[in-house]
């Protein structure tokens, strides 16, 4: 079982929380900030980063689900 | 156990759950609704883009997974700390080992009835339903929260009125010559901005100001400021003083920590005390509390943070990194402030202690963060002609 990376776009507020926390999983567009995700299936390795991710987001923006 | 189920309190428990926590987790919250986010409610809820259900902090599944003994609609009503046990407001006590305060701020009012305030979602929707085109408000306060809300009604079709008792709004947020900056972006859209006025009462028909005059209004919107929601722990022995006062660890006596707005803290970044209102601190901070709660003594961490906020006015998103206030000096050191796109940063001491951008990529301030967060100094992050466009 892998886990997968949710992130809601519109939701988004450019605060780049989630690229310091996770920087090989997010980035950020250059003209308006808003999230990317690079890493749609992080191996385990970046799983803690990216809940990090998660519980920093200010818009509540990323979800981390069991498939 | 957790009192406050918003932004803090919520990050406290997912991360008490993270670090291995897996006895009982009680989560008291005093509205009815299950966890939310709070910077839409003077954007996107008040202006209708959104529906309540994109409000939720976590989805119902995630917040199942945290097996919590979740209590909403509950206020903690006291503390005592040598039973160890918190008395909620239907006459229960819950016992704890460990506690984490994370009970928010609460809005200043005016005498006088009748007036909205926005903190809440219930409070959002109960404005939202009042505006409609033509409709006067009047916003008293013209700080963050009375800005949006400002921008939001005028977008709305209202007549929008700001007071302010200060000369410039937010000067003593941002300086000046920014708050200058960014409070012309009412009067280009047709917001009545009044400063230096101070309003009295709120009465049937409007407000009353100190000098008599009556500004009238359909609806009147007061934002004028928060205090800490701590009278629940006057009989605890902590210690209150605008805010619960906590150590650079955050924490307020032992097996006691504090998070999110409430807690007064000593940022060892900044070498002071600080109480940060901002919704990036609250998780950052609700992470912090839980992870020393649960950490050995020596393994603790002291909560050293580069606060950070945004706001949406307008067509201006405002970002800032660092602490500005009592700042010394500012610099516009991109761009330019008639164009209200530009990047301006704040001295205090000798010290790079904030940086604050209109209009700006986002990503270019991110180097600026690293900046603060590093402790530069003034000299190396600024050139001294103050035209620097890059940091050392």
């Amino acid at each position: 079982m892998s886990m997968r990376v949710e992130l809601d776009v519109p939701k988004c507020v450019a605060s780049g929380q989630c690229v310091m926390a996770a920087p090989d999983v997010f980035d950020q567009r250059d003209d308006d900030g808003v999230a990317i995700l690079l890493e749609e299936h992080p191996g385990d390795e970046l799983l803690d980063e990216v809940r990090e991710a998660v519980a920093i987001c200010p818009a509540a923006a990323i979800r981390l689900v069991d498939q | 156990m957790v009192v406050g189920a918003s932004a803090a309190g919520l990050a406290a428990a997912e991360t008490l759950r993270r670090e291995g926590y897996d006895g009982t987790l009680t989560l008291v919250g005093d509205e009815p609704h299950a966890p939310y986010d709070r910077p839409p409610l003077s954007k996107q809820i008040l202006s209708g883009e959104w529906s309540t259900q994109q409000l939720p902090l976590r989805a119902y599944a995630d917040l199942d997974a945290l097996n919590l003994d979740l209590r909403l609609g509950l206020a903690a009503t006291g503390l005592d700390v040598t039973d160890r046990t918190v008395r909620l407001a239907n006459g229960s006590g819950v016992p704890y080992d460990g506690l984490i305060l994370a009970t928010g701020v609460r809005p200043r009012r005016l005498p006088g009835e009748g007036a909205h305030v926005l903190r809440s979602l219930d409070d959002a929707l109960a404005l939202r339903d009042r505006l409609s085109p033509g409709r006067r408000l009047v916003v008293v306060g013209a700080g963050f929260l009375g800005a949006e809300a400002a921008a939001v009604a005028w977008r709305l079709g209202c007549e929008v009125t700001l007071l302010e008792p200060a000369p410039v709004p937010l000067a003593h947020a941002v300086g000046t010559e920014v708050g200058r900056v960014l409070s012309q972006a009412h009067l280009d859209h047709g917001v009545n901005l009044r400063t230096g006025v101070t309003v009295a009462e709120v009465t049937e028909d409007g407000v009353r100001l100190a000098d008599g005059e009556l500004v009238e209004a359909d609806e009147i919107l007061v934002a004028i400021g928060s205090l800490p929601n701590t009278e629940w722990l006057t009989d605890s022995g902590l210690a209150v003083g605008d805010g619960v006062v906590c150590d650079q660890y955050c924490e307020v006596a032992q097996g006691v920590y504090a998070a999110g707005d409430v807690a007064r803290w000593h940022n060892p970044l900044f070498g002071v005390a600080m109480r940060i209102e901002h919704r990036t601190n609250a998780a950052e901070q609700g992470m912090a509390a839980a992870r020393n709660l649960l950490a050995a003594p020596e393994a603790r961490r002291p909560f050293a943070p580069v606060p950070y906020f945004w706001s949406d006015q307008y067509d201006m998103k405002v970002q800032a990194y660092g602490y500005l206030r009592g700042h010394d000096e500012v610099a516009v050191v991109e761009g330019d402030l008639a164009d209200r796109r530009f990047l301006a940063a704040y001295r205090t001491g000798q010290r790079l202690t904030g940086v604050l951008s209109v209009g700006m990529p986002p990503k270019a301030i991110r180097a600026w963060r690293q900046a603060i967060a590093g402790g530069a100094t003034w000299r190396e992050a600024v050139r001294p002609e103050n035209t620097a466009t890059e940091v050392a």
